[in-house]
């Protein structure tokens, strides 16, 4: 039988004599007669493709397993997807895809969800071969054997249209960057990681932290820093613990058949803090890690019971997350029960907490059990029962049950862990310390030579049309203050116009608030308007219907307006204006500091940033005047030094400038954003994305409360500028005007 | 509003703020009661009329309130004009306890009107039809302010502030608050207490996005609903939790506690 199926194999490999005995005995115990068939005849043309034995012999090994997750039907497909990476010139891959199968079938159980698996591979081949010209790839994707190496993995997290999502994702942004795109899709990069923390499914603590926070805050009275822990890279099962840096918590909870994952959040919270108001440390050095554990387990039960009686909502969480477990589940003869045994005794202890709903018993009828939750119970009912109390009834208790099995060497874990209880650590303290060798090491001062040049960056997501979604932190933005030249410039500037200037002064007299406003003809009001009260006595007197509305009363009408000015500095602006000696950067520069001083002379407050950009990872926010600054000689000489180079990665600034003008305290809040051509940088391909992105930066800004107007210098503007601000801009075709046209134009915009 | 009420409000004392309100009164001193909204401003000072035999006039301060509306003003007549009291004017005349309740509200220029009736002059000028109110040996004046949750710009001249004697109010402890909820509703004093603990645990966020916490007021309303039948998570959230925040984390919250203590 054995040798007739070799024979069927048809191939000289030495290596698939060792073990193609052991396969075919773990092939006919889960294949069915005709999949067995199925199966050597796969294996055959495997072997025969010349592409080594190494597919061989991970098929046959692999397919066996992956079949009895995935069903036997599944063998065509993959198959396909075999035949179809052979002909491309990704051949490599195939011996990843197959070591690949078994684990995610495993994730993936049904047919359709293993096809859906095969698809997404084929999408990839397709997308991320080269080819240099022409139908034929030619070049192998960079990414798929690291897609196939690290699939298993990815599906630990997500499901299978996560899965398709971040690796779609990857090959976008990483199409023409393949070293890059291997580092995504071998989970390096942090582009990565965030997407695919993004599309994890269950409730991610970073969306519940502010709530999690108020929770403790209002029913626990506790301020402690939320930190999470990750459970992707975690090597084993962590539980959340608190420490002096804060309550650790794992990154996600998804959500359990009875409780949501918020919820799982709180009962760990709650627990946590109960810990915190109730227990004190206890001496461990003269406990065995048994009794210590027993301890830990009547400690649990009391701050809960404690939490209970303030908090008796909690108890049907805590009972869901602390399952039963079967009396007989452990076998004594093979595994130590003792954690088994105190799984049972907390569930009882549990159950066992009075409190205002109907009594419960656990059904477990060990007297001895029943005899220490009922001391339990009794030392309960006295007002200050302690650590100490529950560590002395603990030890009791381990004597009483200790027994010889406790000494096997497995231990029983199943059911006797419970997430929303933390690790104790807190519980511990000890006399002496270890005496291992690494603690008389003294810890390494590191010392941050490098000190800090400036502020850390900002990241900003930004917008992707293509795929309505932010890209995460995706533009690195650094902002700093504008290096300073000689101020005098400045005044030069606005000696030379002058002119303008007395202009603009009698149009800001009429525009300058004022205080008291008098408002006529009120129904009720400070004090009587004399001439219609006379007018309405008369009225009254001529018997003819007079008006009422004879108070009046005053009204103050203050200006209530913040203004960000943020000025594109890319390159263009250094080109010269047609028919002028000057370029647009000089134009500019006079046209700030005329509306730079007329808004100092309404008294709003203003501030002026420029930014200029050189691919997303060096986004420059530049500050000139900030809000609090006046207009002086500090400005002036900043606004003196402006330069212009690289690129207009417009959305950033916007986002960043709003960060500083959304906490202006005014009524309107008004971003000039002032600049001679369309949002482009170096990284970027695409027109349409930036562009689409500073629209969406501006709906953003809109539900900030803040009004977004563009002054555009660029007479082709028209083609894209509607697109981002709707119809909240002004071409200037002659830039000429401009130092004229800025001030008024804001000038009629705050009006 | 001006009321004399027959029938005694319910009020539980604090402390010995009764005692030493008498003493006030005896004196004639001005009186300021700070604290946040809902917790029994208003009440103490009507218990205090009504246990000092005086009629209380009540004025409700607002952003749009000018001197006229306190001091009085000409009403066209058929027969020409006609001055109209304002409450403070009644007040000073009858020998009334005037209350000017949420005074910051109104501005700094209104307030300063109450200036020479609060220091030993104790008169009240009335320049707009020239005449000079001595007060009433009765007349007492009495404003309530909550400093907590206005801004900056909105706070009392120190020059108004140094013309009162103060009483500071805070939500009372729970045990007492829980006996006034109670008394308030006739909800059972155990419903009341669960009441007062998600009352206190509200008042913990203040500052963390809540500009002020569950008042006594709302507890009763609560209790209110439900000793009419409603059931206890929906009339604690419709009556402690929507009116107050608009902040979707803080609902979640409150929402969560009232769950952790109706069980």
């Amino acid at each position: 039988m054995l040798s007739e199926r070799r024979a069927q194999l048809d191939c000289a490999f030495t290596e698939i004599d060792a073990v193609f005995a052991d396969c075919m005995v773990e092939a006919q115990a889960l294949l069915s007669a005709p999949a067995l068939d199925a199966y050597i005849e796969s294996a055959r043309f495997l072997g025969k493709m010349g592409r080594g034995v190494e597919p061989l012999l991970i098929f046959l090994q692999s397919w066996p397993q992956t079949a009895s997750f995935a069903g036997e039907a599944t063998l065509p497909a993959v198959m396909n997807t075999v035949r179809a990476i052979n002909q491309s010139p990704n051949g490599r891959a195939i011996a990843p895809l197959l070591q690949s199968l078994p684990a995610v079938a495993r994730r993936l159980p049904a047919p359709e969800s293993l096809q859906h698996y095969l698809d997404l591979a084929l999408e990839l081949l397709v997308q991320t071969s080269g080819s240099i010209h022409g139908i034929h790839k030619t070049y192998a994707s960079p990414c798929l054997i690291a897609f196939f190496e690290h699939a298993p993995q990815v599906l630990q997290s997500l499901s299978i249209d996560g899965m398709r999502t971040w690796a779609r994702y990857g090959v976008r942004h990483y199409h023409h960057h393949p070293e890059q795109q291997r580092q995504y899709f071998s989970l390096q990069s942090s582009d990565s990681l965030a997407v695919l923390q993004r599309e994890r499914h269950g409730t991610l603590l970073v969306d519940q932290l502010r709530k999690l926070e108020l929770y403790l805050l209002a029913l626990w009275q506790d301020q402690a820093l939320l930190v999470s822990y990750s459970t992707t890279t975690a090597t084993s099962a962590m539980q959340p613990y608190y420490d002096a840096m804060g309550m650790r918590l794992p990154d996600v909870y998804g959500d359990t058949a009875i409780v949501s994952g918020p919820d799982r959040y709180r009962a760990a919270l709650a627990h946590m803090a109960a810990h915190r108001r109730w227990s004190s440390a206890v001496y461990a050095d003269n406990y065995s890690p048994a009794q210590r554990l027993a301890i830990e387990c009547f400690e649990d039960a009391r701050v809960d019971a404690l939490s209970l009686r303030i908090y008796p909502g909690l108890r049907p969480i805590f009972l869901a997350l602390n399952p039963a477990p079967a009396v007989d589940a452990c076998n004594p003869l093979t595994h130590s029960c003792l954690r088994h045994r105190l799984a049972m005794l907390a569930h009882a202890l549990l159950c066992a907490i009075p409190g205002p709903w109907p009594l419960q018993q656990a059904d477990y009828a060990d007297p001895v059990m029943r005899e220490h939750v009922r001391r339990w119970t009794v030392a309960m009912e006295s007002s200050d029962s302690s650590s100490s109390d529950m560590a002395e009834l603990a030890i009791a208790y381990l004597a009483k049950t200790r027994c010889q099995s406790d000494q096997q060497a497995t231990t029983w874990f199943a059911d006797s862990q419970w997430d929303y209880r933390d690790d104790n650590r807190h519980l511990w303290k000890f006399h002496e310390l270890s005496d291992d060798e690494e603690s008389f090491e003294t810890p390494k001062q590191t010392v941050d030579t490098q000190q800090l040049q400036s502020l850390p960056p900002r990241h900003y997501s930004e917008w992707d049309y293509l795929s309505q979604s932010y890209r995460p932190d995706w533009v690195s933005l650094f902002e700093g203050l504008h290096p300073a030249a000689q101020g005098s410039h400045i005044d030069l500037v606005l000696e030379k116009h002058r002119a303008l200037a007395k202009r603009l002064k009698r149009m800001l007299d009429l525009l300058k608030p004022h205080e008291r406003v008098r408002l006529r003809y009120q129904e009720e009001g400070n004090e009587l308007d004399l001439d219609v009260a006379i007018r309405a006595f008369t009225d009254l007197q001529a018997k003819s219907q007079p008006d009422g509305r004879i108070c009046e009363s005053q009204s103050s009408n203050g200006r209530s307006i913040a203004v960000t000015l943020l000025l594109d500095l890319s390159e263009s602006l250094n080109d010269k204006v047609p028919g002028s000696s000057q370029s647009i950067l000089e134009l500019s520069q006079e046209a700030v500091a005329l509306l730079a001083w007329t808004v100092d002379q309404l008294g709003d407050p203003l501030a002026i940033a420029g930014f200029h950009s050189n691919s997303r990872h060096d986004v420059r926010y530049l500050h000139i005047k900030g809000f609090g600054e006046r207009w002086g000689d500090a400005v002036k000489s900043r606004m003196a030094a402006m330069q212009a180079g690289f690129s207009t990665r417009m959305g950033a600034a916007m986002r960043h400038a709003a960060h500083t003008l959304a906490s202006q305290k005014t009524d309107v809040k008004l971003l000039l954003v002032l600049t001679d051509g369309s949002p482009s940088d170096v990284d970027v391909s695409d027109e349409a994305l930036l562009v689409q992105d500073a629209r969406q930066a501006v709906k953003e800004l809109a539900t900030q409360g803040i009004t977004t107007y563009c002054i555009n210098l660029d007479a082709k503007a028209d083609a894209y500028v509607r697109d981002i601000f709707g119809k909240q801009y002004t071409v200037v075709d002659r830039i000429a005007t401009l130092p004229e046209k800025l001030p008024k134009l804001f000038m009629r915009l705050t009006k | 509003m001006n009321t004399n009420a027959s029938v005694q409000p319910y009020y539980a004392a604090h402390g010995n703020e009764v005692a030493l309100y008498e003493a006030a009164y005896s004196a004639r001193l001005p009186v300021m009661l700070k604290g946040p909204t809902g917790c029994g401003k208003s009440r103490f000072v009507e218990y205090m009329a009504w246990k000092l035999g005086k009629p209380l006039v009540t004025v409700a301060c607002n952003e749009d309130m000018t001197a006229s509306d306190l001091l009085g003003r000409y009403l066209l007549e058929a027969n020409g004009t006609r001055w109209l009291d304002g409450p403070l004017t009644t007040a000073a005349r009858i020998g009334a306890i005037c209350y000017l309740d949420e005074i910051v509200e109104a501005r700094q220029d209104t307030t300063v009107v109450i200036h020479p009736l609060t220091d030993h002059r104790r008169q009240l000028p009335l320049d707009k039809c020239g005449e000079l109110i001595h007060a009433h040996p009765d007349f007492q004046l009495v404003i309530s302010y909550n400093p907590g949750y206005q801004s900056v710009l909105k706070d009392l001249k120190q020059s108004t502030k140094q013309r009162f004697v103060a009483f500071d109010f805070d939500y009372p402890a729970p045990d007492l608050e829980a006996r006034i909820v109670s008394n308030e509703s006739g909800l059972p004093i155990g419903r009341a207490a669960q009441l007062v603990q998600i009352g206190v645990a509200a008042r913990r966020l203040k500052g963390h996005g809540l500009d002020e916490g569950i008042s006594t007021r709302l507890l009763v309303y609560a209790a209110t609903l439900m000793q009419r039948g409603v059931a206890a998570q929906d009339a604690c959230r419709m009556a402690l939790v929507r009116p107050i925040t608009d902040d979707a984390d803080i609902r979640a919250t409150l929402d969560n506690a009232i769950t952790a203590v109706f069980a």
